[in-house]
């Protein structure tokens, strides 16, 4: 750890001889575009999901202003509207493009890799002006971005220049003759525009997704985002089939998205039909494992009610009046055994699923899954994820339930 | 007419300090209009149950029984009936036991429909209240020897100038009041009502509130055993096997019922049932027959379907000629009533006469229908009704009180409860039928319609009872009975085509109503039945052509009205939301509809304020506001919480509310497949103007405010976005797409 | 046989310990307060309180109940004696069917009794679990926001009968 920081001070020092940091002029000039690349735009929007990052709770759409805690502190999703104070209304394209291809904002301020530029810099130059059109004909909302909360050293701004020396790869998403158009499209949308790996790779000790470990499991807002690849822990395969459902809706197989995963369905539900295809292409070829189609959830009930009773008993009570219908309750699958947050290393997803519940936007179809954190205990809640995880994985117990459900409690609790 | 506006304020109401003005305009003598008219017709439902101790009854103690054929469905019905009698009886509304309907002491009043309990029922309260005090008057006149025109009532009593009294119960010996109603009563003069136009507190509210048998739900009697249903999985599959021996050994389980595919269970305690519900519903093996449409492309189908057409408007005449020609479609899906209750009824049998408790609308065809399903007379079939949770029209009621009657008869001897799940409630109720409609509509060169031209396409609007074959459980028995064949209903209240015929001035009018009776899904009465589509197409359309005629929406409307309580209705709620300066802003919208419910009844006027989030196409409502004339106001505060439920319900539906559906199965079976409005997205603020109308006769409100509302919200959404959406519901995938990026 | 602590009482039931407690408070205890409206947790339509937090009777089986304490609509006043949340229902005649009124009484007095003045963006937040079919929703808020303002203008009065239970 030391050595590495005391690498990047030197690092970031050096960069600054490099310093390609000025500042870009204003520039209002373009604001009317032609209808399709707005359009386009949007679409690419969605695809990248800008609102989810960029809009605050019960907030103006890319308005800014959502907390996004990091293992260095809390950063805020910047104002992204064309408002020419608190916004980006006085960006250049050139400013915007440099932006996102070298996370240096207009005035010349290294920006934070929690906004993933590592992915965007593969951006082609067509989708970058798209984007660009987008955002400056939405509305322009007035509204100051809140001050991040970094400890030090990593309030200290230009030693990102040396984090990006040492990360950042703006070389474009190769081509690979041997696949499809449409697997090559998927992996141009999943590497770049939609960063997947920003939550679904592990990050290293400064932040960096560990290329050598490319959709290995990673993290999101303090839950689990799992294997994107073969390292997927879950009994249940993926088809590009239950892909697509699942990243457009929902999948008999494997359930519905909740947590960080619900907005990037949601948005995923708006874009064009192929480019969903294109990414359940990609990750699916990776994802889903041939001549496992069949293989069936494993159940140790009788083990697992044995180790467990508190838990089976709970379980009986509560989860089983929706979740043992055999799928017959809306959203439901057959079995709980099916939902991959099981078979994670930690019970972070079951924990908050069931302290949270799961709601849909206002008005439109989805789960609605009961909150049960002013039902049940920490104990009783623990015992319910111990004999889940004993009646479905063979993954090993978890370790300190009790210890993470007081700890996401307080978390998440306002 | 003396028209003040007010606003029922209910801290005003409960300080005692509510103004209300009263038109001066006396009614015509009893003598003045015997005169005129020969025989006229008995007022409301007189005319059913000519008898006026069909309708009151009192007992020599004093106290005063009301009977209605009515039922309370949440619309406050008891607490307006009971202010009606008192007002005439010049009792105290306290003094006064209400008995609603009950096939064994209350007159047939049919449904509890079509917002005509006040216009059926109130009027036949009142006038035979009023014929009631007249009689006792008349007989103490001869007991005190005082002539009748020296007498008054007060209180249980007829007084004397001389304060001698008669009190009602030692006056009405000998079944004085078991005689024919008279076509005229002598009703109080507008100006000395002092309970009708008080918004007395609804009588039902504190026992709500605080827990008391409220329901049918609530009803325990004693050894009754709870009972659950287990219905196939979709409309049309029938029963191929079962082996219910499992269940049968169940904790609390006394048996099982099967008749054909009507499978029930019965258990001692309800969460025995529900258990043993699931068991049998896990051994049952069904054929799947039913082949529903394709949701994507339902008005596609039901504009192919065969129809009966039925012309209700066609009227020409000489006109300017016209410049600019508008055409639209608009449309709706099917919806739901989505009782927050699921149905619920108990019903006992003692192996001769059956007595079932619903929540169904109309006890009598209920009765009836029942008889029929168990072959037994009528006779021996009594129905009373309980409450439920709001129905909104034809729901589970009349089914889950069939389930009943068919497992109570059964287990002879003791008393069965049924209670509906909520996916039985969702996937079985009747909905309100998916409609199209196209119009057509010309200009004139100063901006007037010279010609309108209206398709309304839609199956029929009730499925009710009378007949077996309506009840569920009765087409699912080994022996079915089959549903009646289905009715268009009929002009001038209509049903598909109710608000078919614009209330507007128009000089060339022809109105089809193209009624479907194929039924590719199970339909029948949602609050409004046609008016909620007509008016929300009628609406827009108004808009649409105000917008090609450069004229502002209000001014428009009136240029084409020449009714002035409609003109009223419309100039006061356009006035309370500050139409005329109201300031656009971007994203914002303002939105206006009016309708005379089914030309006959209540005026609603309806002004509403909508925001739309750009990005994601999703409508926010802001502040509603309505005013209504209701006919003469029994209790204003009453029809106010019918108009701002009724809006509110009405904005839940058309934002939001389609039933989805595949080719096997409904899928709207609970609250994540259809959602509804949550308080998340409620409009800022709803309020309703009561104008009072002394003196006329009281017109429906329940429903008043379903298509204004619908009309008004998409009328916002166009002026907010400049684009015109005319397809429901207007959810954020609809109006994002309209909009675009 | 499990024992209940229901509006203030100790109760003994001899349902099954997965009985969920909607069932027992309206079959065994006989109590119409708690309704059945989905039996999923999506309505509220069962809602009381335990331990101060407002639940779904409908998806809590009795067995984990022993020791807590419940607390129902009938536990809040009587018609005679309606507590100052029941009152307000009542004088902004915040009902239409009523049936889902009594869930919505449990969930709002669970908000006041931790939060004595909610702002209506707090209480319209807090209510959304609930739904209301007859489109109440404006008189719902409205009683509540009535409760909040006479309970805080009760301050210096001795509390009330529900918050004594708290």
């Amino acid at each position: 750890m030391a050595f590495s920081l005391l690498l990047i001070v030197v690092l970031g020092a050096t960069a600054l001889f490099f310093a390609t940091h000025l500042s870009i002029p204003e520039d209002r000039s373009q604001r009317v575009f032609a209808p399709d690349l707005v359009r386009r735009g949007g679409e690419l929007a969605a695809l990248g999901y800008c609102a989810s990052c960029h809009t605050a709770e019960n907030g103006k759409p890319f308005a800014g202003g959502r907390p996004l805690a990091t293992p260095f502190g809390t950063l805020f999703g910047t104002n992204i509207t064309p408002d020419p104070k608190t916004g980006i209304g006085l960006y250049s394209q050139a400013a915007f493009a440099r932006t996102m291809r070298d996370g240096i904002d207009r005035a010349g301020r290294d920006l934070y890799p929690v906004f993933p530029y590592n992915h965007f810099t593969r951006l082609t130059d067509e989708d970058l002006s798209a984007l660009y059109a987008f955002l400056m004909t939405r509305a322009a909302v007035p509204a100051q971005n809140p001050a991040n909360h970094l400890t030090f050293p990593y309030n200290v701004r230009p030693l990102l220049a040396g984090w990006k020396l040492l990360y950042l790869d703006k070389n474009p998403v190769p081509r690979d003759q041997t696949r499809s158009a449409e697997w090559n499209r998927g992996r141009y949308l999943v590497e770049a525009l939609s960063h997947c790996g920003a939550c679904h790779t592990p990050r290293d000790r400064l932040g960096a997704e560990i290329a050598s470990q490319h959709f290995d499991s990673g993290e999101a807002e303090d839950w689990w985002a799992p294997p994107l690849n073969h390292k997927f822990p879950s009994p249940v395969s993926w088809s590009e089939e239950s892909l697509f459902n699942y990243l457009r809706s929902w999948d008999v197989g494997h359930g519905g998205a909740v947590g960080p995963m619900a907005p990037v369905v949601a948005a995923l539900a708006t874009v064009p039909e192929q480019d969903v295809r294109a990414i359940a292409a990609y990750v699916g070829a990776t994802l889903a494992k041939p001549g496992e189609s069949e293989k069936r959830v494993d159940e140790k009930q009788p083990q697992a009610a044995e180790a467990h009773p508190q838990g089976a008993e709970l379980y009986a009570g509560i989860c089983a009046t929706c979740h043992e219908t055999g799928g017959h309750v809306p959203f439901t699958v057959t079995s709980l055994g099916q939902h991959t947050s099981i078979y994670a290393p930690d019970p972070r997803n079951v924990i908050h699923v069931v302290l949270e519940g799961v709601r849909p936007p206002e008005g439109t179809v989805g789960a609605v899954m009961p909150a049960f954190a002013d039902t049940l205990s920490d104990a009783q809640i623990a015992d319910i994820a111990a004999y889940l995880r004993a009646r479905f994985s063979r993954g090993g117990e978890w370790q300190n339930i009790e210890a993470e459900i007081a700890r996401l409690r307080r978390s998440t609790s306002p | 007419m003396n028209a003040p506006l007010f606003n029922p304020s209910r801290r005003d109401v409960l300080a005692g300090a509510l103004v209300v003005s009263f038109s001066l305009r006396a009614i015509p003598s009893l003598a003045q209009e015997q005169e005129n008219v020969s025989k006229p017709p008995l007022p409301g439902s007189l005319k059913k149950a000519p008898m006026l101790d069909a309708w009151i009854r009192i007992d020599a103690d004093g106290s005063v029984t009301v009977f209605t054929g009515k039922c309370e469905i949440g619309q406050g019905v008891k607490t307006a009936l009971i202010q009606v009698a008192a007002e005439e009886l010049e009792l105290d509304p306290h003094a006064i036991h209400l008995v609603t309907a009950d096939t064994a002491r209350a007159a047939n009043e049919g449904f509890t429909s079509g917002s005509n309990s006040m216009k059926d029922s109130a009027s036949a309260i009142r006038n035979a209240a009023a014929q009631v005090r007249e009689i006792l008057i008349g007989i103490a006149a001869e007991r005190l020897g005082v002539a009748a025109d020296r007498l008054r009532a007060q209180s249980g009593a007829i007084i004397g100038p001389d304060n001698r009294r008669a009190a009602y119960g030692d006056l009405v010996a000998g079944n004085v009041l078991h005689v024919t109603a008279q076509p005229t009563s002598k009703l109080k003069a507008p100006d000395t009502l002092k309970i009708i136009g008080q918004s007395l507190p609804r009588i039902d509210i504190p026992g709500k509130v605080t827990g008391g048998v409220s329901y049918v739900h609530d009803l325990r009697l004693p050894g009754m055993v709870h009972a659950r249903v287990v219905r196939p999985p979709s409309y049309d599959a029938r029963l191929q096997s079962i082996d219910t021996s499992d269940a049968e050994k169940m904790p609390g389980v006394i048996k099982v019922v099967r008749d054909g595919s009507f499978l029930g269970i019965l258990a001692e305690r309800e969460f025995q049932a529900v258990t043993a519900m699931h068991a049998l519903a896990a051994a049952a093996k069904w054929d799947i027959a039913t082949k529903l449409p394709d949701e994507t492309n339902i008005s596609s189908i039901i504009e192919s379907l065969p129809a009966e057409d039925h012309v209700i408007a066609d009227k020409h005449a000489e006109s300017a000629s016209a410049t600019r020609t508008l055409q639209a479609v608009y449309r709706r899906p099917y919806q739901m009533h989505a009782s927050i209750g699921p149905s619920c009824a108990v019903a006992s049998f003692d192996g001769d006469a059956l007595t079932v408790w619903s929540h169904a609308q109309g006890m009598f065809p209920l009765r009836q229908a029942i008889a029929e399903m168990l072959r037994l007379p009528e006779e021996k079939v009594r129905c009373i009704h309980m409450e439920g949770a709001g129905c909104y029209g034809h729901n589970g009621a009349d089914d889950a009180a069939a389930d009943a009657a068919l497992l109570a008869s059964a287990l002879p001897g003791r008393p069965v409860r049924v209670q509906w799940m909520r996916e039985q409630e969702h996937q079985w109720e009747p909905y309100g039928p998916a409609m199209v409609s196209r119009t057509r509509a010309s200009l004139d060169a100063g901006g007037n319609i010279v010609d309108w031209w209206y398709e309304v396409r839609s199956n029929t609007h009730s499925t009710r009872p009378p007949g077996a074959g309506q009840l569920i459980a009765a087409r699912h028995l080994e022996t079915p009975f089959t549903p009646g064949p289905p009715r268009p209903g009929d002009q001038p209240e209509g049903a598909g085509d109710r608000n078919a015929v614009p209330l507007y001035v128009l000089s060339n009018v022809r109105v089809v109503h193209h009624f479907v009776p194929d039924m590719p899904l199970r339909v029948s009465a949602l609050r409004g039945l046609g008016a909620y589509h007509n008016i929300f197409a009628i609406e827009s359309f108004m808009d649409e052509l105000a917008a090609a005629a450069g004229a502002d929406a209000i001014e428009f409307r009136l240029r084409h009205l020449k009714d002035k309580r409609a003109r009223a209705v419309i100039t006061a709620a356009a006035e309370r939301f500050g139409w005329s300066s109201w300031q656009a802003a971007k994203g914002k919208g303002r939105g206006f509809a009016f309708a005379c419910y089914k030309n006959l009844a209540a005026f609603c006027a309806v002004a509403v304020e909508v925001n739309i989030e750009h990005e994601s196409g999703h409508v926010r409502l802001g502040r509603a506001i309505a005013a209504v004339d209701s006919g003469q106001a029994v209790n204003p505060d009453g029809i106010a919480n019918q108009i701002q439920g009724g809006i509110v319900q009405s904005a839940s539906w058309t934002l939001y509310e389609s039933v989805h559906f595949e080719p096997r199965r409904i899928l709207s079976q609970d609250w994540s497949t259809y959602p509804i409005l949550r308080f998340g997205t409620v409009p800022e603020s709803v309020d309703v103007y009561v104008i009072d109308a002394p003196g006329e006769p009281f017109l429906g409100t329940g429903e008043a405010a379903q298509g204004p509302t619908a009309a008004a919200i998409a009328n916002a959404v166009a002026n907010a976005t400049g684009v015109r959406i005319r397809d429901l519901p207007l959810n954020s995938a609809r109006v994002k797409a309209a909009i675009g990026v | 046989m499990i024992t209940l602590n229901v509006n203030g009482r100790s109760r003994d039931v001899d349902d099954a310990p997965n009985t969920p407690l909607l069932y027992v408070l309206r079959g065994t205890l006989e109590l119409n307060g708690a309704k059945f409206g989905c039996g999923l947790g999506q309505c509220g339509a069962c809602t009381v309180v335990i331990d101060g937090k407002p639940v779904f009777s409908c998806l809590t089986p009795i067995s984990i109940l022993q020791g807590r304490k419940i607390t129902t609509l009938e536990g809040l006043g009587s018609e005679d004696a309606p507590s100052p949340l029941q009152r307000a229902f009542i004088e902004e005649q915040a009902a239409q069917c009523g049936y889902c009124i009594p869930g919505m009484i449990m969930r709002a007095h669970a908000l006041l009794t931790a939060n004595q003045s909610p702002t209506d963006a707090e209480i319209r937040e807090h209510m959304n679990a609930n739904l209301c079919r007859c489109g109440t929703h404006m008189r719902i808020l409205a009683a509540i926001n009535r409760a909040a303002g006479g309970m805080h203008a009760a301050g210096a009065r001795a509390p009330a009968k529900a918050e004594e239970e708290e």
